[in-house]
């Protein structure tokens, strides 16, 4: 099993009560294997972290998708109890995805 | 065609020191900006200056400036930080102090004014957008309110020949498109190029996070150098052209990827980036590696400037309690899910009022939760670490939840260590939308007497 992590880099960021994660191809041929990931794919994914819609944005020119996630920072990162109050770590734990294929690193 | 360098000194308040002292000397850069202020740094450095009035700018100012000036100002290079926080005047005063005391010729110093709009806020009754209530509902846990200014009154006050402009709270990519404005002679309106510089912008705004920092994944992305990790140039010409660099021999790389990653850090929708000169539109950019640790980032764009401008509200929310507590060794995991259980009936037993709790075992499902932890945790850690944290009214409750978990010394389950507690008040932050002809921005200069 293939993990979104052997074709992609990622990062969070947050405002308020909202975390965008950005998935990123290494290599822009693979972004078709992004597309694979919906908004509800990822919403699946956080069950239990993220409260609100995900919503995705497409970014073809650097073979990237950006993931905003409502509702995924226990109230605001100004105030949540969380450990990780800026959800920083959402990142790796989104490269944990399954891709659909086995990337060709030819 | 023209070009200017632009160093980022800083991403953060309590960012590393030396890497602007690096830039200064060996950058080559024409100005040097520090970006200091976080989400809910106004509100707190306001505390600070009710406290005391010449207080509320950023704790770390003096040594900054103290060590970059003596290199910046022979050079001529011109500083432009949002340092200011709740107090730029005070701020300005006292870097023109340091400046004397290291024996500098006199220099131009701007404070621009006027991000504070909390009497705006309150007489218009705005409505705040995280969640259903308004300004005057806040009543006095209302601590503070600041308009995110943009780049104008910044180029302004380099335009009038200031050294060093200190601002409160203003957009972070504004404090980089000033110098552009001001070097190139931008017009407001021009909002493809205003979205190109605010690209710029926000690459560098977070200074390490697009040289290698936040970054490195030992055996995925591998990054040389990180305890010496230098910081972000950005190489502007007057048509907007960006290459994102770094001084020649610091740690870190300047990459597509770290630039690909950064884009799109805190951005929601990338066509729409609202900033206050500008709605830039960053879906059409693209990265090219051009040589090492050089990357020309390009396709920026922009529309009309919004009529609103964003205003961070802070305001006193909670209190939160805290307590956590170590378990070892086998069953560490069956130790510390029982010392949670026993927390959890001790809040209850004893009638701590919270609104909200959280019960967690650090180095199991922490971060995450339980559902998305345990698909990856194949086997038992060898330790634990209990947390339960909880959200009050008032201070007394807020110690009483880390006190319900330093009592499992003594009542808890066998061989629990470490126990560690706080209560503290919660300044968050909201946002409301103030129309922009409220906010009036304006420059103070001190110094040169």
């Amino acid at each position: 099993m293939t993990k979104l992590r052997e074709i992609a880099h990622s990062r969070t960021g947050d405002k308020g009560n909202t975390s965008n994660i950005s998935v990123i191809a290494y290599d822009a041929k693979h972004y078709p294997l992004l597309l694979a990931h919906t908004s509800e794919r990822v919403r699946a994914h956080f069950a239990g972290v993220v409260e609100g819609e995900v919503v995705r944005y497409e970014l073809p020119n650097i073979a990237a998708l950006n993931f905003v996630m409502a509702g995924a920072l226990g109230g605001g990162v100004t105030r949540s109890l969380a450990l990780d109050a800026h959800g920083k770590s959402l990142s790796s734990a989104l490269l944990d995805l399954e891709i659909d294929a086995a990337p060709d690193n030819e | 065609m023209r070009t200017i360098r632009i160093g980022s000194g800083a991403g953060y308040s309590g960012d590393r020191i030396e890497p602007a002292v690096e830039l200064a000397e060996k950058g080559d850069i024409q100005y040097l900006v520090f970006e200091c202020l976080g989400e809910r740094t106004v509100a707190l450095a306001q505390q600070a200056r009710m406290k005391n009035p010449d207080g509320g700018y950023d704790p770390l100012l003096e040594e900054r400036m103290r060590a970059v000036l003596p290199i910046c100002v022979p050079r001529g290079i011109k500083i432009v930080t949002n340092m200011g926080a709740a107090n730029p005047v005070a701020a300005a005063r006292k870097t023109a102090e340091i400046a004397r005391s290291l024996g500098l010729a006199s220099l131009k110093i701007a404070a621009v004014i006027g991000d504070d709009v909390l009497d705006a806020c309150k007489d218009g009754d705005l409505e705040i957008m995280e969640f259903d209530g308004t300004i005057k509902q806040l009543g006095n846990r209302l601590l503070s309110a600041n308009a995110y200014l943009g780049a104008e009154p910044i180029a302004e006050a380099l335009t009038a020949g200031a050294d060093i402009v200190i601002t409160g709270r203003a957009s972070d990519p504004a404090l980089f498109l000033a110098p552009m404005i001001h070097a190139f002679g931008w017009a407001m309106d021009d909002w493809n190029l205003l979205g190109q510089g605010t690209v710029a912008g926000h690459l560098l705004e977070c200074a390490g996070q697009i040289t290698g920092g936040y970054f490195a994944d030992p055996g995925y992305k591998d990054i040389p150098d990180l305890a010496r990790l230098g910081f972000p140039i950005g190489e502007v010409g007057e048509d907007g052209s960006l290459v994102i660099t770094k001084v020649a021999g610091s740690g870190g790389a300047v990459t597509a990827q770290t630039c690909k990653e950064q884009l799109l850090y805190e951005v929601h929708d990338p066509k729409r980036y609202i900033q206050p000169d500008v709605v830039a539109d960053f879906s059409q950019v693209t990265v090219e590696e051009i040589a090492a640790d050089r990357v020309r980032v390009s396709g920026g764009r922009g529309t009309k400037r919004s009529d609103t401008l964003k205003v961070s509200v802070g305001y006193v929310d909670s209190f939160i309690g805290e307590g956590q507590i170590s378990y070892a060794g086998p069953g560490a995991l069956a130790r510390g899910r029982l010392a949670l259980d026993i927390v959890r009936e001790r809040l209850k037993l004893t009638g701590v009022a919270s609104s909200e709790l959280r019960f967690e075992l650090v180095g199991v499902e922490s971060l995450h939760g339980a559902e998305v932890s345990a698909r990856a945790m194949p086997n038992e850690p060898y330790e634990v670490r209990v947390r339960v944290a909880g959200r009050t009214e008032n201070l007394r409750e807020a110690i009483r939840i880390g006190n319900e978990v330093e009592t499992l010394y003594t009542n808890g389950p066998a061989a629990g260590g470490g126990a560690w507690k706080s209560a503290r008040d919660v300044v968050a932050v909201a946002s409301v939308l103030l129309p922009r002809e409220l906010a009036k921005p304006s420059i103070q200069f001190v110094g040169r007497e």
